[in-house]
């Protein structure tokens, strides 16, 4: 539409340049940290004070000694970490899709106030309910001992439990851009709710769930306080909770070793992010216009 | 959209099946029902009323769900809503009821059980029932002992801390028991050695053991003499105080503790209902009220400075490359994205080594650049501004997703209209850019200052809260929010755990929280958005 005169152009370069300049800055705060911890992890000096950028003599010891140091269980506490992710995950995702449908589907007494309680209860943190979510899981265990205290599967109730308020209304929100037309004409033509709800509604939620899976996938598999609360036993920990009773030690002097289990920690959240990137963008920004 | 072609043999089967479905539904609802029922008959029977009660709600929920036909919109969400009341709502019911207790070190059991352990206690009387002794060691230092009481009738008894029987039958051959003296006593045991008077009197063990029937222990007095071992304090449920056995002091029950006349108390306490007295002890203390004061202005200043520096970068990045014509956008945005592709426990973690005062790379750094070494870890301010820095670098790339996602929904035909008007691009940025994101990102921007309100994995993580504030008399520090003093308070004290005060304070920081809460879903419509014409 516009025309390109000559001035127009240099103008465009000289943005271009400070724009690139700029990045150039932003991209070495951002990456800065991560430069660093790998660096660390194949620096065999393992000490924070003599370390540099580019290490003299790289090699991979520090993940050796991840391996092989017996009071740090570094991929038993890995293992862990993803199977508590992923259940938690899954039993969120099915619960709080089930649940928004309804809310955003039906209409009953009730529904409003449910909807904003649910937000209100979501705000109290988790952490400051941290005696009761012992008591509860202690009590339980005592009869259960399966969902007891140093169980996986406690834990995993405790972080489904907890995150069902904000994603249940980040769902709910998405569910409520897809017009209501379209199941009406299918309940016309003789589908029931849960054919509407698994042919219809749950093909095109695919974007929130693959953001209510990352976010929900992310914040259990980062968690350390109720997970450090409720599993007491080093083998059944989670790797958070590994890495942060390693930086409570001496943790200037093993500077390399938890830098490389850091590396190896972040990894599978890295990869996440690096391969759905579009997805999470173009499922946060949903959420978030909405609203 | 064809509704009119549907059979009406196709109605009826399907309502057919759907009765059949029915009936299996309710079986399923009874067999879960069962089940979960006899769960919390369990809970009952172990004490466990609070919890007991929550899963009958549960029951109930799940049956009116399933089997009421009019209910049938709370099939979809019985399951979620079932976790959502165990470990969402249940959690706030008992911080609740803990805030009016005094739960804690000294209060941790409850009051039946403070009972049980009073009344087990006992001590050696003067006078009463008396034996003679004998007693046999096993090389693994385990003791039998013998015992004949005035009317000669012998016994031999093991520790009650070992498992097994409490008596042994006096019979030759039987249990490695040899041939018996002329009082009666066992001349060898299979496995222990006889001790005589010397041995038995230097053993230093002895004296403290209790031997025999568990509520009728029995206790070596002196080398000639074992006793039986009397309870030290009488329960009187009537009156519900205890009374010691020699001295006769009442004990009377206050606030958990029973407690005599002059002040002396009977451990272990129970946890009781003290009603405001943690609130007023909030309000009133001023050891704990002078930290808090500093704590809540941080508090707030720490969660609108990271507000705002995340905001703000994030905007500034998404509007400056925002361009679609800009090139490398994509892997520009891969690159600004990592901070927030790693667990934020793991970069808390490498920043605080890397702001290590004296042997972290940015120190190092600046030594090197401009021979300053700043103490990150030990001035409040530098702590508090380390700490935005690393927030900041943490929370932007979130505003970049998110705005770059609002802007790009904001019309084009608006600007272009601002254009023909003649607006600049800084009024169009004031003018249309900002209060449109700020209606769309608005909601985010307090769940992301309410987030970063109760950062605790931030502050714990990185600092723990320190450079500690020296007049505090608990243990506060400069860079300490409210959820992380609330922390310590609990759970990381020197006097120990107080989880009735912490629970109040809590209750507090959820009002506070509550508020903001409420204040973001009258601001952003949410409230409306649940009404009917959605």
């Amino acid at each position: 539409m516009s025309k390109h005169p000559s001035s127009v152009k240099r103008s465009q370069t000289i943005g271009l340049v400070w724009r690139w300049a700029l990045a150039v800055v932003l991209i070495l705060f951002s990456i800065f940290p991560v430069l660093w911890i790998v660096s660390a992890s194949i620096n065999p000096v393992n000490d924070l004070a003599n370390q540099k950028l580019i290490p003299d003599n790289w090699g991979f010891d520090n993940f050796r000694q991840l391996v092989t140091n017996p009071i740090f269980p570094f991929f038993t506490w890995l293992k862990n970490s993803l199977i508590i992710a992923t259940v938690s995950t899954l039993l969120t995702l099915s619960l709080t899709t089930l649940a928004a449908f309804a809310f955003s589907r039906f209409r009953f007494r009730g529904r409003q106030s449910m909807l904003k309680s649910i937000l209100l209860i979501q705000s109290f943190p988790n952490l400051l309910a941290i005696v009761a979510l012992f008591t509860i899981i202690k009590q339980i265990g005592d009869v259960v001992p399966l969902f007891g205290l140093n169980t996986h599967a406690g834990l995993i109730l405790v972080y489904s439990g907890g995150a069902m308020g904000m994603n249940i209304w980040l769902m709910k929100g998405y569910m409520d851009t897809i017009p209501r037309d379209i199941d009406e004409s299918a309940h016309v033509d003789g589908a029931t709710d849960w054919e509407v709800f698994s042919k219809l509604i749950l093909p095109l939620l695919r974007p929130i769930l693959v953001v209510i899976s990352i976010l929900s996938f992310i914040g259990t598999y980062g968690e350390f306080i109720i997970a450090r609360t409720l599993l007491t036993q080093r083998e059944m920990q989670t790797v958070m909770v590994g890495l942060q009773i390693f930086t409570a030690g001496q943790y200037t002097k093993n500077w390399g070793i938890f830098a490389a289990g850091a590396l190896i920690a972040a990894l599978p959240i890295m990869i996440i992010y690096l391969i759905l990137q579009d997805q999470i963008v173009g499922g946060l920004t949903q959420g978030a216009v909405k609203g | 959209m064809d509704a009119n072609q549907t059979p009406i043999e196709g109605e009826f089967a399907k309502k057919t099946i759907l009765g059949a479905g029915n009936l299996l539904t309710s079986l399923l609802v009874l067999v879960v029902d069962i089940a979960l029922g006899y769960f919390a008959f369990r809970l009952f029977s172990l004490g466990y009323i609070p919890l007991g009660i929550c899963f009958v709600l549960i029951i109930l929920m799940i049956s009116v769900a399933f089997l009421v036909p009019k209910a049938h919109m709370f099939k979809w969400m019985a399951i979620g809503l079932s976790a959502w009341l165990l470990f969402s709502i249940f959690p706030i019911v008992y911080t609740i009821y803990n805030a009016f207790t005094n739960y804690g070190d000294g209060h941790l059991i409850s009051q039946a059980q403070a009972i049980d352990q009073i009344q087990a206690q006992t001590y050696l009387p003067e006078t009463g029932k008396a034996y003679q002794w004998i007693a046999y060691r096993s090389p693994e230092n385990e003791y039998l002992l013998w015992l004949k009481d005035a009317e000669g009738n012998t016994k031999l008894v093991t520790q009650v801390d070992v498992p097994g029987d409490a008596e042994i039958p006096l019979v030759t051959g039987e249990n490695g028991i040899g041939e018996l003296d002329a009082e009666g006593a066992p001349v060898t045991i299979e496995g222990y050695t006889r001790l005589n008077r010397i041995l038995a009197s230097t053993d230093k063990n002895l004296t403290k053991i209790k031997f025999g029937d568990p509520e009728n222990t029995i206790q070596v007095r002196s080398p000639s003499e074992a006793a039986e071992l009397l309870p030290l304090y009488t329960y009187d449920p009537e009156t519900n105080t205890f009374t010691h056995a020699v001295t006769g002091t009442v004990y009377f029950d206050q606030e958990g503790t029973y407690t005599a006349k002059n002040g002396e108390r009977l451990i272990p306490g129970y946890s009781a209902i003290v009603g405001t007295k943690n609130f007023v002890q909030f309000v009133n203390s001023p050891g704990l009220r002078g930290p808090l004061v500093t704590i809540v202005i941080w508090n707030f200043l720490f969660a609108t400075f990271s507000l705002l520096l995340t905001f703000s970068v994030g905007l500034l990045i998404s509007i400056i490359y925002g361009d679609p014509k800009f090139k490398g956008k994509k892997i520009l945005r891969s690159l600004l994205l990592i901070p927030y592709t790693i667990p934020s426990l793991i970069t808390i973690l490498i920043w605080r080594g890397m702001f290590n005062p004296d042997l972290g790379v940015i120190n190092r750094m600046l030594e090197s650049i401009f021979n300053i070494s700043p103490r990150w870890f030990t001035q409040p301010w530098l702590a508090r501004i380390a700490l935005l820095v690393v927030n900041t670098w943490l929370g932007y790339p979130y505003w970049m997703l998110v705005t770059s996602g609002a802007l790009q929904s904001i019309p084009g035909d608006i600007y272009e209209a601002a254009e023909i008007d003649g607006a600049s691009g800084w009024q169009r940025f004031r003018n249309i850019t900002l209060p449109l994101l700020l209606v769309s990102v608005g909601p985010l921007m307090i769940s992301s200052f309410i987030f970063n309100f109760n950062n605790f994995n931030l502050i714990y993580a990185f600092i723990n809260g320190g450079p500690p504030i020296p007049t505090a008399t608990t243990q506060a520090g400069y860079t300490d929010i409210i959820i992380s003093y609330v922390y310590n308070l609990a759970f990381a004290s020197g006097r120990g755990v107080q989880y009735g005060y912490a629970s109040a304070i809590s209750l507090v920081l959820f009002m506070l929280i509550a508020v903001m809460s409420l204040l973001q879903f009258k601001f952003t419509n949410m409230w409306e958005e649940v009404g009917e014409n959605v």
